[in-house]
C-alpha cells in the first residue's frame, strides 16, 4: 500500500520543473526577443538621425518613413501590386517548368545527363547581365519581366524535385515492380509523393527568388522607364532623393519577401505534418 | 532430430513446386553472391535460408521472386510457373509508403492491377483482421510500432492471395517479444492459406520453429552447405517453443550454421 502511495504522490522532479520553464521561456523568447532587438534598432536609428542632424533626404528618421508610407499608399500599394503579379506567375510557371522538367529528367538518366547542365548555366549567369539580351528578343513588357522571374525560380525547384524523385525507396520500387506497376502508376502513386517534401523544399527558396527575380528585372527595365512595380518606385524616388519613399518601398518588398516564405513554410507543414519527420514535433 | 528425408507430420510428399539447378550470381564487380545452388522447394513447404551475412541468402529470393537475374543455372517450375505478379514478398523493413494510410498501402498491390478503392475493400479489411489491425485504416506508418508496421507489410504481401511468400528477414529488426506473436501468426497464416513460403534468416530459433525444412548456407561464394528436415509436428505453440525437443533441434540447427560458418571462413582464407 505504501509504495503504492509513495508513486502516486511523486510529484515533478526538480530537473522537470527547470526544464518545463525553459520552455516556457524560450516560447515567449522566441517572439519577445526579435521584437526587442527591431524596436532598439528602429529607436537607435531615430536617435542617431537626430543627433548627427543627417537631413532627411540623406537618411529620413523612422517616423517619415511611416508618414511616407501612409500618405505614399495608393502609390505604393498599385506598385506593390504589379510586383506581386509579376512574382506569382513567375512562381508558377518556375512551379510546372520545374516539376515537368524534373518528371521528364526522371524518365531517362540520359535525357537528365543531357539537359541539366543547360539548366545550371541558366542559373549561374547573373540575371542583370541576361537582361539585355531579352530586352532585345521579347516585346511585351510582362513576358520580359515574367521570363526573368521565372529564369531566377525555376531551378531551385528543378534540382530539388529531381533529387526527390530518385530517393523514392529501393524496396518500394521492387515492389511495384514485382506487381507490374506501369512507369505512369510509378511516377503518379510513388514517385511524386516521394518527392514532395523535396519539392516543398525548393518552393520554399523559389519563393523568395521569384521575388527578387521580379524586382531585378523591374530595376533593369525601369531604368529603361518601361516598368510601374516596386523597383521602378524605388528608382524614382532615388532620382528625386525623395528617401522616405524609397525606405518605404524598400520596407514593402521585405515585409513581400517574408510573408511569401512564412505562406509557402506554412504551405508545406500542412502538407507534410502527418507523415514526414521534418513536419512533426520532437518528442523525447 | 534432424531427419534427412521425411519432412513433418504429413504422410504423402508434397509435389514439387520450384527446383533450383545450379544456380549462381556474379556482380559485376567481380563478387560471387552464390556458386552452384542446388534445392527444391515443394508445395506447402515452410522453407528457412539458413546463414551467416554474405552466404547470398537474399540474393538467392530475389533470384526466385525474378527481381534479379541467374548468372548460371536454372530455375525450373513444376507445372504452371509462379510469375511475379503471384507471388508475395515481404521486405527486410517494412517498406511501407509513409504517406499513405494502413488502408491505401495493403490496397497498393490490387491498385496496381486496377481494383478500385470500393472493390478492394471487403479484401483489405478481412486481410487486415487477419493481422490484427482492425481500426487502424486511417493510421499512417509512423503512427505505428515496428510489429504493426511488419503486420501491415505481411497483409500487404498476402492481399493477392499469392500462393508463393518470399520472406527476407523481416523479423529480424523487432523485439523478442513482438517476434514470437509475429512468428505465430505466419504459421497460422500458412496453415490456413495452403501458401508455400521461403523464409531466409539468421536465426536458428526463428528458423527451427517456423520451418519443416532448413537450408543452410555458407558464405564467400554463396553456396548450399547442408539441408535438414525439421521433425517436429505442427500446429507449433508456446509449449514447442519451451519443449526440450525444441532445444534439441535447435542444437543440431545451430551446430550445422556453425560448420557452415567454418566453411565460410575456411573458403576465405584459402581464397587470401
Amino acid at each position: 500500500m505504501t509504495a503504492i502511495d509513495q508513486t502516486v504522490s511523486v510529484g515533478v522532479d526538480a530537473e522537470e520543473t527547470r526544464r518545463a520553464r525553459r520552455e516556457r521561456a524560450e516560447r515567449i523568447g522566441r517572439w519577445l526577443l526579435p521584437l526587442a532587438i527591431m524596436t532598439l534598432a528602429v529607436l537607435a536609428w531615430d536617435r542617431v538621425c537626430v543627433w548627427n542632424e543627417i537631413p532627411h533626404y540623406i537618411l529620413p528618421r523612422p517616423g517619415v518613413v511611416l508618414q511616407a508610407l501612409v500618405t505614399d499608399a495608393p502609390l505604393l500599394l498599385s506598385s506593390l501590386l504589379v510586383t506581386l503579379r509579376i512574382t506569382f506567375l513567375g512562381l508558377a510557371l518556375a512551379v510546372a517548368g520545374g516539376v515537368g522538367l524534373a518528371v521528364l529528367f526522371a524518365q531517362s538518366k540520359w535525357v537528365e545527363m543531357s539537359f541539366f547542365p543547360f539548366a545550371v548555366v541558366l542559373q549561374v549567369t547573373p540575371i542583370v547581365a541576361i537582361f539585355p539580351l531579352i530586352n532585345i528578343y521579347v516585346d511585351n513588357q510582362t513576358a520580359k519581366l515574367l521570363l526573368c522571374a521565372w529564369i531566377v525560380a525555376f531551378f531551385p525547384i528543378l534540382s530539388n524535385t529531381t533529387l526527390g524523385l530518385n530517393s523514392a525507396d529501393r524496396n518500394l520500387r521492387d515492389l511495384f515492380a514485382l506487381n507490374g506497376a506501369t512507369r505512369w502508376q510509378e511516377l503518379r502513386l510513388l514517385r511524386l509523393p516521394a518527392a514532395m517534401p523535396y519539392f516543398l523544399g525548393g518552393l520554399k527558396i523559389a519563393g523568395g527568388l521569384a521575388l527578387i527575380g521580379a524586382v531585378v528585372a523591374e530595376f533593369v527595365a525601369g531604368a529603361a522607364g518601361q516598368s510601374s512595380g516596386l523597383a521602378s518606385r524605388i528608382i524614382e524616388a532615388g532620382y528625386r532623393l525623395n528617401a522616405p519613399r524609397l525606405f518605404a518601398a524598400l520596407i514593402l518588398i521585405s515585409v513581400t519577401g517574408i510573408v511569401i516564405f512564412l505562406v509557402l513554410s506554412l504551405v508545406s507543414h500542412l502538407i507534410l505534418r502527418r507523415w514526414h519527420e521534418s513536419a512533426l514535433k520532437q518528442e523525447r | 532430430m534432424l531427419a534427412l528425408q521425411t519432412s513433418t507430420d504429413e504422410s504423402a510428399p508434397a509435389a514439387p513446386l520450384l527446383s533450383l539447378r545450379g544456380v549462381g550470381k556474379a556482380f559485376s564487380n567481380g563478387v560471387t553472391a552464390l556458386s552452384g545452388v542446388d534445392m527444391t522447394i515443394r508445395q506447402g513447404d515452410f522453407v528457412s535460408l539458413l546463414g551467416p551475412s554474405g552466404c547470398g541468402k537474399s540474393t538467392a529470393l530475389r533470384i526466385v521472386a525474378g527481381l534479379a537475374s541467374a548468372t548460371t543455372g536454372t530455375l525450373d517450375w513444376h507445372g504452371e510457373p509462379i510469375g511475379q505478379r503471384d507471388l508475395g514478398f515481404v521486405f527486410q523493413e517494412p517498406t511501407l509508403m509513409p504517406w499513405a494510410s494502413v488502408f491505401d498501402n495493403v490496397w497498393l498491390p490490387l491498385r496496381l492491377r486496377g481494383v478500385s478503392r470500393a472493390q478492394a475493400a471487403p479484401q483489405i479489411a478481412e486481410m487486415l483482421e487477419r493481422v490484427h489491425l482492425t481500426g487502424f485504416e486511417h493510421a499512417v506508418p509512423r503512427e505505428l510500432s515496428g510489429g504493426m508496421k511488419m503486420r501491415v507489410s505481411i497483409a500487404r504481401s498476402l492481399v493477392t492471395r499469392p500462393k508463393l511468400l518470399l520472406m527476407d528477414e523481416p523479423f529480424a529488426a523487432l523485439d523478442e517479444i513482438t517476434r514470437f506473436r509475429l512468428n505465430d501468426d505466419i504459421l497460422e497464416l500458412w496453415r490456413d492459406r495452403g501458401l508455400t513460403i521461403v523464409f531466409v534468416t539468421h536465426s536458428v530459433f526463428e528458423s527451427v520453429f517456423l520451418s519443416n525444412r532448413i537450408v543452410v548456407m555458407a558464405a564467400r561464394p554463396g553456396r548450399v552447405h547442408g539441408e535438414f528436415s525439421v521433425d517436429a509436428p505442427y500446429p507449433r505453440d508456446e509449449r514447442f517453443r519451451t519443449s526440450a525437443d525444441y532445444a534439441a533441434l535447435c542444437r543440431d540447427a545451430s551446430e550445422a550454421l556453425l560448420a557452415a560458418i567454418n566453411a565460410s571462413h575456411q573458403s576465405s582464407r584459402g581464397r587470401a
